[in-house]
C-alpha cells in the first residue's frame, strides 16, 4: 500500500511504451497513453497576443485544438516546416491538444531500471517536466511529463484560476 | 441460510436495481409534468373520462416504480392519490377544485420526494397534511384545511353558512384541550389503544383517561390536549375504534363553544352518540350547511352526504368535450420517442460537420473534371452533396424540441401567481409546436418566466379594476412562438395597463437618466431595460426587487437574441424575444484582415460602408472616431487588435463595419467584407483557454478555423 501511495507521475513503476521524437538535435520521450494520432502539420489559425510557441488552433475534425510548437517552447534554434514537421496530437486530462515536433521516430519500450534521473541543469525545460533520462543504446531520450507540462501555467493553454 | 438471504437481497437491492433508478427518476418526473399538466386542463363541471384516466394511469405508474425501489413514502402518497382518482374515474366522487388543488399540492410534494431520493440530500417532506386531505376527500368529506377556499369561492352553502365560515381556519391552530368520548364499546380496553398512539406519535399531543380506566355503559372518556384538527385525530382512531364510536367536545372553553368549534366540528364530522352531551344547535346548524354529519344511531343510516358528491355528475355540461377530442389529436403525437444522451448527439453533429466540409472540398476539386469523361463521378457527387445536406438538417433537427416543454410550466405558474394576487388570468399559449434548440430551450426559461410574471404582477389589473375600466374580468396573457425568418420569435403578450409614457419618464428623470419628451414610444419603453429600473409603485414579493427587466434582457442578448416591446397604456403590451434558432449555429459575416478572416454575427452588424479620406477624425493621439450620420463612434481596427501580419504594406483598410453591442456602437476597420453564412458556433475553451474578443470559433468550408469575435468586448475595448 505504501508503495503505491508514494508513485507519482515522475516515478516510472515499470516498462512503458514512449513515443519518441525529435526537436532539434535532441530526441524526446512521451507516454504513448497520452497520444491520440500523429498528423502532418497543416498551418493553424492564428490566436492574437498568444505566446510565440502557441501556433494556433486546428480543426481537428470538428474539434477545435491548440497548437503548440515544442521547438520554440524548448529553445531550438532552428525552427523549420518541411515535410517531417508533424504534429503528434495529445489527449490530456480531456483536452485535446497538438504538439509541433521535428520528427517521430519510433515507439520503444524502456523499462523502469533504464531511466536515470535527470541532473538539475539550467536549461529551456524545467526539470520538473522530465520524467527522467532513458537510456536505449547509444541513444539518450529526454523523458517527458506531457501531462503536467500542457498542464503549467507558463504554457498558458489552460486557464488558470489567478489568471481568469 | 440467513446470511445467504441479506446476501442476496443486498445485491438486488444494492447492485441491480440501482441502475435503474435514474430511468425511473426521469420518467416519474414526466408522469409528474403529464399529471399536472392533466390536472391544470381538467374541466371541473364535466371531467373528461379518458382525461381522468390518464391520471390515474400517471399516478399509478409513479407508485408502480416507487414501491419496486423502496421509496415507500413516494408509494404511499401515490397510492392515496391513485385511490382518490379510481373513484373520481369510476364516478363514485364528483371533482372539484379543492381536489385538484390537493392532487396539485401532491404531485409536488412527489417532485420534492424524488428530489431527496435522487440527490440523497433535503430533508423529508412531510406530507401529513396531504394524506389526510385526500383520504377525507376519498371518505367524501371536504377536509378543513381547503374547505375555507371551497366555502369562499360560490359553493353549494347552505343560508347560515356565511357566518361560521371565516372561523375556520383559525380554529385548527394552537394546542386545545378536548373531552374525548369514546364508545359504546364491546371491549372498552380498546379504548386503551388510543394513550398508546399518542406514546407513538410524538407531536399529537397529550391523552388522560377522565374516568380512571371504568368504563360506563361501555363508553370511555379522556381529556386530550392536541394541536390537531378533530378530523386528524379521527383518521388516527379509525385504526383502533370505528369513526361512529368517537366523539369530541371542548373543555374550558365555554365562550368558544358558540361559533368556532361549530365551525370546526362542521368541517369534520360528528355524531350524537347516546349518553353524549347534546351537539349545540349552532354547531349543527354551521355544519348542515356545507360539512356532513350523521344522526345517532336511532335515525338509521341518514347519512347525509357531502353536497359534492351527492350530485353525481347528474347535469353534466358536455359544451367542451367536442373541442377536447380534437386538441387530444394533436397531443397524442408525443408518443414514439427515445432517450439519447446530449454527448451522442453533439458527437453526431460533430461528424456531420466532417462529413460537409469533405463534401465541400470534394465539390471543388471536381470542377476542373471534364464532364463528359467522368460523369458517372460527377453525378455521385451531386447525390452526395444532396444526401450530405439533407444528414446535416436531419442530425441538427434532433436537437429541436417543440416550445411545448417551455410553455408547459405557465399554466401552473400562473395559476398560483393569479390566486395569490387575487387576480383572474387566463392563459393562452400559440405555436406550441414551434421547435428550438435545447440548449436554447433551457436558457430562455428563465427570462421568459420573468416576463410572464411581470404580466401578471404589473399589467393584469385586480378584477374589480378591469370591471371599472369596461374590461372582462379575466385578464388574458397569451404566449405565443413563431418562426421569422431564420429565427424564432416568442411574444409575451397581456391585455392589462400596459406601460405608460408619463410614469416612465418620471421615473428616469428621477433616475437621474437623459429623458426629454422628444422620445419616441419605443425608446421610452426601452428605458424598463436599464439597470435598477422598475415600473412598480411597490415591492411586491412577486416581482420588483432585484432582478429587472436589464437581466432579461441582458440573458436574451447572450444567447444572440433581442427584445422589443411594444405597449399601449390601459390595452395591455406587448413583448417580443427574438432568438436564433440554435447556439450551435449562428448567423455570421465574414470579414478579411490581410490574410486572416474573422466571423462577426450578423445579429450585431447594423451597416458597412466604404471610408473616404476625412472620415475619420483622430483625438488625442491614440483615439479615433469615424462620423456616421450625425453620430461619432470610435474606430477599431481589427488588424491592431488582433496584430495581424501585413505583407503588402502599401495596403490600407478601407471598410467599417458597424458593430452594435451592450448599448454601444463602434466602427470595425476592416479589408473586406467576404459574405454572410451561417456557422456553427464551437467553443474554444474546450482545449484553449479564452481569448480575448473572441466568443468563440467556427470551421469554415475549407475545414480551417475562423475565431468569431465578441462584440461586446470590441464595443467595451473602445469605451477605455
Amino acid at each position: 500500500m505504501g508503495n503505491i501511495e508514494r508513485i507519482d507521475s515522475r516515478q516510472v513503476p515499470a516498462a512503458r511504451e514512449y513515443l519518441t521524437f525529435r526537436l532539434g538535435n535532441e530526441e524526446y520521450g512521451i507516454d504513448i497513453l497520452r497520444v491520440q494520432e500523429i498528423r502532418g502539420y497543416e498551418a493553424p489559425t492564428r490566436i492574437a497576443n498568444a505566446p510565440n510557441f502557441i501556433k494556433g488552433v486546428v480543426n481537428l475534425r470538428g474539434v477545435i485544438a491548440p497548437i503548440v510548437d515544442l521547438r520554440m517552447r524548448f529553445g531550438c534554434e532552428r525552427v523549420d516546416y518541411n515535410g517531417l514537421t508533424v504534429t503528434v496530437i495529445l489527449n490530456v486530462g480531456n483536452r485535446v491538444i497538438g504538439a509541433v515536433v521535428d520528427s517521430v521516430s519510433d515507439v520503444l519500450e524502456i523499462p523502469a531500471q533504464s531511466v536515470k534521473p535527470a541532473p538539475e541543469i539550467n536549461s529551456a525545460v524545467d526539470a520538473r517536466y522530465i520524467v527522467g533520462l532513458g537510456q536505449v543504446g547509444e541513444r539518450m531520450l529526454i523523458l517527458l511529463d506531457i501531462a503536467s507540462l500542457i498542464a503549467s501555467p507558463e504554457l498558458g493553454l489552460i486557464e488558470t484560476r489567478e489568471a481568469a | 441460510m440467513g446470511e445467504m438471504t441479506s446476501e442476496g437481497s443486498q445485491l438486488s437491492a444494492g447492485i441491480d436495481l440501482s441502475q435503474f433508478y435514474q430511468v425511473f427518476f426521469e420518467e416519474a418526473g414526466e408522469n409528474l409534468d403529464r399529471m399536472e399538466q392533466l390536472l391544470l386542463e381538467l374541466d371541473i363541471e364535466a371531467p373528461d373520462d379518458e382525461e381522468l384516466n390518464a391520471i390515474f394511469r400517471c399516478a399509478h405508474s409513479i407508485k408502480g416504480g416507487a414501491a419496486t425501489f423502496g421509496f415507500a413514502d413516494v408509494a404511499e402518497l401515490t397510492h392515496q392519490m391513485e385511490t382518490l382518482l379510481d373513484k373520481l374515474r369510476r364516478h363514485e366522487l364528483q371533482l372539484t377544485a379543492p381536489m385538484v388543488d390537493v392532487l396539485l399540492a401532491s404531485g409536488d410534494a412527489l417532485k420534492a420526494q424524488l428530489a431527496r431520493h435522487q440527490t440523497g440530500a433535503g430533508d423529508e417532506f412531510d406530507t401529513t397534511e396531504l394524506l389526510f386531505n385526500i383520504r377525507a376527500m376519498v371518505a367524501g368529506e371536504t377536509p378543513k384545511v381547503i374547505a375555507a377556499a371551497a366555502a369562499a369561492a360560490p359553493a353549494p352553502v347552505a343560508a347560515p353558512a356565511p357566518a361560521p365560515a371565516p372561523a375556520a381556519a383559525p380554529a385548527a391552530a394552537g394546542a386545545r384541550t378536548l373531552e374525548l368520548t369514546v364508545g359504546p364499546l364491546d371491549d372498552p380496553s380498546q379504548a386503551n389503544n388510543l394513550v398508546d398512539l399518542f406514546k407513538e406519535i410524538v407531536d399529537l399531543g397529550t391523552i388522560e383517561a377522565l374516568d380512571g380506566g371504568v368504563a360506563e355503559g361501555g363508553m370511555r372518556r379522556f381529556k386530550v390536549v392536541t394541536s390537531s384538527s378533530e378530523s386528524d385525530l379521527l383518521d388516527l382512531f379509525t385504526f383502533h375504534v370505528s369513526r361512529e364510536h368517537v366523539r369530541f367536545a371542548p373543555i374550558g372553553e365555554p365562550a368558544a363553544a358558540a361559533p368556532a368549534p361549530a365551525a370546526d366540528l362542521g368541517y369534520g364530522f360528528f355524531d350524537d352518540a347516546p349518553g353524549a352531551p347534546a351537539a349545540t344547535e349552532a354547531a349543527k346548524e354551521g355544519e348542515a350547511g356545507y360539512g356532513f354529519f350523521e344522526n345517532s344511531p336511532g335515525a338509521p343510516q341518514s347519512h347525509v352526504t357531502p353536497t359534492e358528491s351527492a350530485s353525481p355528475q347528474a347535469a353534466k355540461p358536455a359544451p367542451k368535450a367536442a373541442a377536447k377530442a380534437e386538441a387530444k389529436a394533436g397531443a397524442a403525437l408525443d408518443a414514439a420517442t427515445i432517450r439519447v444522451s446530449v454527448e451522442k448527439v453533439d458527437q453526431l453533429i460533430n461528424l456531420v460537420g466532417e462529413l460537409v466540409i469533405t463534401q465541400a472540398m470534394l465539390a471543388q476539386n471536381s470542377r476542373g473534371l471534364d464532364p463528359a469523361v467522368h460523369q458517372q463521378m460527377l453525378a455521385g457527387l451531386t447525390d452526395l452533396d444532396r444526401n450530405t445536406r439533407d444528414l446535416q438538417e436531419a442530425v441538427m433537427s434532433i436537437r429541436m424540441i417543440p416550445m411545448a416543454t417551455v410553455f408547459n410550466r405557465f399554466p401552473r405558474m400562473l395559476r398560483d401567481l393569479a390566486a395569490k394576487l387575487g387576480k383572474k388570468v387566463d392563459l393562452v399559449t400559440q405555436g406550441e409546436a414551434t421547435e428550438l434548440d435545447k440548449g436554447l430551450v433551457e436558457k430562455i426559461t428563465d427570462p421568459l418566466t420573468h416576463l410572464v410574471r411581470n404580466s401578471c404582477d404589473h399589467g393584469i389589473e385586480l378584477p374589480q379594476d378591469r370591471l371599472a375600466k369596461g374590461k372582462p374580468e379575466q385578464g388574458t396573457i397569451t404566449l405565443a412562438a413563431s418562426h421569422q425568418g431564420g429565427s424564432i420569435v416568442i411574444e409575451v403578450r397581456d391585455d392589462g395597463r400596459g406601460l405608460s409614457r408619463e410614469k416612465l419618464l418620471k421615473k428616469a428623470r428621477e433616475r437621474g437618466l437623459h429623458a426629454p419628451d422628444s422620445l419616441s414610444d419605443q425608446e421610452v419603453w426601452g428605458l424598463i431595460f436599464e439597470p435598477g429600473f422598475s415600473t412598480a409603485d411597490q415591492v411586491t414579493d412577486v416581482s420588483g426587487r432585484g432582478v429587472g427587466m436589464d437581466v432579461v434582457k441582458k440573458n436574451i442578448a447572450s444567447l444572440g437574441g433581442t427584445v422589443e416591446i411594444d405597449s399601449a397604456e390601459g390595452y395591455g403590451m406587448r413583448v417580443a424575444v427574438r432568438l436564433p434558432l440554435t447556439l450551435a449555429i449562428m448567423d455570421g459575416m465574414s470579414v478579411g484582415v490581410g490574410e486572416e478572416v474573422y466571423i462577426l454575427p450578423l445579429s450585431s452588424v447594423v451597416e458597412s460602408f466604404q471610408v473616404e479620406p476625412g472620415m475619420v477624425k483622430s483625438i488625442g493621439n491614440s483615439g479615433r472616431v469615424v462620423e456616421v450620420r450625425q453620430e461619432y463612434m470610435p474606430v477599431v481596427e481589427l488588424e491592431q487588435v488582433f496584430q495581424v501580419p501585413r505583407f503588402d504594406f502599401e495596403h490600407v483598410s478601407s471598410i467599417m463595419v458597424v458593430v452594435e453591442a451592450e448599448g454601444g456602437r463602434v466602427a470595425l476597420l476592416v479589408d473586406e467584407l467576404l459574405g454572410q453564412q451561417q456557422v456553427v458556433v464551437k467553443n474554444l475553451e474546450a482545449n484553449y483557454r479564452k481569448v480575448t474578443d473572441v466568443s468563440g470559433a467556427t470551421i469554415m468550408g475549407d475545414g480551417r478555423v475562423a475565431l468569431i469575435l465578441d462584440t461586446g468586448s470590441l464595443v467595451r475595448r473602445s469605451r477605455h
